[in-house]
């Protein structure tokens, strides 16, 4: 490795860096404010900051707002009437009617079977030609519905909301004294009645919202960050700031404060979006949100830190943050995915990482307001994870070339 | 022409191969994103904690709370005692359902009243409280119906039943579905990395103006650095079949000549992409949330997270121009459906589109940048 280093630190903009080399005497702290500045300077030019703290984060609440929706809407689906009758007319009628379901009528079912392999539909429904032929013998009518199984979740669906359909056509039907249809259907003895706290139409973008709050903070925390040491290392600049006579700390927390307030600006903003812009309820408190985005972002801006200091290359750096960072925060936090339906390994995996205590903890202040129960044990987890890596952070940062 | 074409694109090879650190990095995090991704992208919900409050000591109450606890959905049914203890399991989160038996249920039964049994969910995950609900309607109608003959003599026939088969994926098997869109996003993100960085750390670090005083034109380091990131995106995408196949057994049922064909369409449409960005990019920073900025709108629109049948129309016509969306089709049709030729052009031709206009565009931007 090269070991010269270059008498005035920061080579490329050397007259914007205050000199950091004065003896000490107040010089510690304008050491500090220089770092910062330096720091900030170099976030504020480069216009791909403002995208990933102003655009980026508008550009993910949008496309969560509107296109990540797990409720069924206007599935395409075929019936298929092999024989016409009043009963299957009636059946049909019903699907139409259905808000969930755009659905297509077909005599036969070769004609439809082939667009369930091209994906032009999602289900077909079919009554056989002796349907009605066996209601009026008092047998059993069987409906058969074939699914596109390589979308299991909305097949499931799919299942579902075919048997409620079909059971509320059996009723309506009963009610008409339809003579075919009209058999003693026992009341059922026990029914439910459900009430779903905190979010009672079960609205998705209800959870899903608050949880890109945390994709959000993720993406500058460690995504960010996780370049900017190792952008240091790359150009030869870390080589010029390890010569003058800052300590690892100052070195860090010039780093550290810069992305802290962009972390924050941006939290702020997805948070007004949410709540003004998709109408989602905040139900918690604005210092009990400060708290705990600060406690997340500390952990992520450490995580990204010490990526960079390891990596000391931008592309592996930039993969080192998706592994730990994003995709953890994604897939691993319990914000579109069920963690405890998730196998032994990946479960263990996912508690030991900081996304999922972030989200609940959004989720949480969100849709239920200030639940100590929640939000105390996740809090402490975090800065628990924090200050283990500030610690192994510190270690790695080097004092000076080897 | 083409043996400085070739000297370009073996320098870029080897370029991304040399260092230890970037092989690795070529490696191991898409497999590890496929793995962990395999096994956590499942919407299914299973194995979660819900409670019984049971205020009833009749006899009725107690078969159906065993019922719910010999359900293979829920990992632990932890029994409460009064009202209160409701709001604090629910609020801590420490279970997603409550299921609530009132004192009088017994009676009811047996008297021939209805009974009601009240459910309290979670909505904070409100995907896993949909679903519950419906097993928890389930566990309620199977007992219905062995509460029926017991108390009103055997049930008459039902006049019908549902009987529900799925195509391609006979259990609904989750894997099936999530590891070749997997297939698909890895590719996609492999291929937006290496070509969104590779100008723009040239850049930063000086060597592109190297390039550029060298014999080589624009448009021939153009064809040498997509010929190479072609090249490493069809052995990364290899690499992801052969882990599909060989690893979670998912059944490659299509033509794979047809698979690497479009997939090499697919891998040039997200190249030109990455070129696009790689010369828009001065710095490797603004080179990587380029690449996110692309990357996560288009595996969001994809269909992988939510069917994109549920979007509303307008955001429908904007995943047309999103070559995951078409691929996705493609490699779950070959993968699941032994999609035939004609069925695979369907989704084909709207891809080579799309790689003809990224490419087209992207070199036009590359050579007036570099010009």
């Amino acid at each position: 490795m090269r070991s010269f280093a270059h008498p005035v630190p920061g080579p490329s903009r050397p007259g914007r860096v205050p000199s950091v080399a004065e003896p000490s005497g107040g010089g510690r702290l304008r050491r500090l404010a220089g770092l910062i500045r330096k720091e900030s300077l170099q976030m504020v030019r480069d216009p791909s900051s403002f995208m990933i703290a102003g655009v980026l984060p508008l550009l993910l609440l949008f496309i969560f707002g509107f296109g990540v929706t797990l409720d069924l809407r206007r599935v395409p689906i075929a019936v298929v009437i092999e024989w016409p009758s009043t009963e299957a007319d009636s059946f049909l009628a019903s699907f139409r009617n259905s808000r969930y379901f755009e659905v297509r009528f077909a005599r036969n079912r070769k004609a439809v079977e082939h667009d369930l392999v091209s994906g032009r539909l999602k289900g077909v429904v079919v009554l056989a030609a002796d349907f009605s032929d066996r209601l009026g013998r008092g047998e059993t009518a069987p409906i058969q519905v074939l699914v596109d199984g390589s979308d299991p979740n909305t097949a499931g669906l799919v299942q579902t909301y075919v048997q409620g359909l079909w059971s509320n056509w059996l009723d309506q039907e009963a009610a008409a004294r339809d003579t075919l249809v009209d058999r003693p259907r026992a009341a059922p003895p026990v029914v439910t009645e459900q009430r779903t706290w905190f979010n009672p139409e079960l609205d998705s973008q209800y959870a899903l919202l608050p949880g890109a709050v945390a994709i959000v903070l993720t993406l500058i925390g460690t995504l960010l960050t996780s370049l900017v040491v190792a952008r240091e290392w790359e150009r030869g600049t870390m080589e010029a700031l390890l010569a003058t006579p800052i300590t690892p700390g100052e070195l860090l927390a010039g780093k550290i404060v810069p992305y802290f307030a962009l972390g924050m600006i941006a939290m702020a903003l997805s948070v007004v979006v949410t709540v003004f812009g998709f109408g989602v309820p905040f139900r918690g408190s604005v210092w009990a949100l400060v708290a705990i985005s600060s406690a997340y972002l500390a952990v992520m801006l450490s995580l990204g830190l010490l990526i960079s200091t390891l990596a000391k290359n931008q592309f592996a750096a930039s993969q080192g943050a998706l592994i730990t960072g994003f995709l953890p925060a994604f897939e691993l936090s319990g914000f579109i995915f069920e963690i405890d339906s998730m196998p032994t390994p990946i479960r263990l995996l996912a508690s030991v990482l900081p996304p999922r205590y972030f989200v609940s903890s959004m989720q949480t202040l969100f849709l239920a307001g200030d639940v100590p129960s929640v939000l105390v044990p996740n809090g402490l987890v975090l800065m628990a994870m924090a200050a283990v890596l500030f610690v192994a952070l510190v270690r790695a940062t080097p004092v000076r070339l080897e | 022409m083409w043996q400085r074409i070739r000297t370009l694109i073996i320098k870029e090879l080897l370029a991304v191969w040399r260092d230890p650190k970037g092989r690795f990095v070529l490696l191991v995090p898409p497999v590890i994103q496929m793995l962990i991704f395999s096994y956590a992208a499942t919407q299914e919900v299973k194995n979660v904690r819900v409670a019984v409050l049971n205020q009833d000591m009749g006899i009725y109450a107690r078969d159906l709370v065993a019922h719910f606890e010999g359900s293979p959905n829920f990992r632990e049914v932890v029994h409460l005692r009064a009202d209160a203890d409701i709001a604090k399991v629910i609020d801590s989160r420490s279970v997603l359902m409550v299921v609530h038996i009132r004192q009088d249920f017994s009676r009811a039964v047996s008297a021939g009243r209805q009974a009601s049994v009240q459910l309290i969910l979670d909505g904070r995950s409100s995907n896993a409280s949909l679903i519950l609900g419906g097993y928890a309607q389930q566990i309620i109608s199977a007992y219905n119906t062995e509460l029926s003959p017991t108390l009103r003599g055997p049930p008459p026939a039902p006049a019908s039943v549902v009987v529900a088969r799925s195509w391609f994926n006979p259990n609904l098997d989750a894997f099936w579905s999530t590891v070749p869109s997997l297939v698909a996003i890895l590719v996609a993100l492999e291929g937006l990395m290496v070509t969104g960085l590779s100008v723009a750390r040239e850049r930063e670090l000086g060597t592109f103006d190297q390039l550029l005083v060298s014999p080589l034109g624009p448009g021939e380091i153009i064809v040498g650095k997509t010929a190479a990131a072609f090249l490493v995106g069809m052995a990364e995408g290899t690499l992801m079949v052969t882990v599909a196949v060989a690893f979670f057994h998912i059944p490659l049922t299509g033509s794979v000549a047809l698979l690497y064909a479009s997939m090499a369409v697919y891998l040039l449409a997200i190249l030109g992409i990455g070129l696009f960005i790689s010369s828009l990019a001065n710095t490797q920073q603004q080179a990587i949330l380029g690449t996110f900025s692309f990357m996560v709108p288009m595996m969001l629109l994809s269909g992988f997270a939510s069917p994109v049948e549920n979007m509303p129309d307008w955001l429908q016509y904007v995943t047309l121009a999103n070559p995951v969306r078409h691929f996705m089709v493609i490699v779950k049709g070959i993968f699941l459906k032994a999609m035939p030729a004609g069925d695979v052009l369907n989704s084909l031709w709207p891809l080579v589109l799309i790689a003809a206009a990224t490419l087209t565009g992207s070199t036009r931007l590359f050579r007036r940048r570099a010009g």
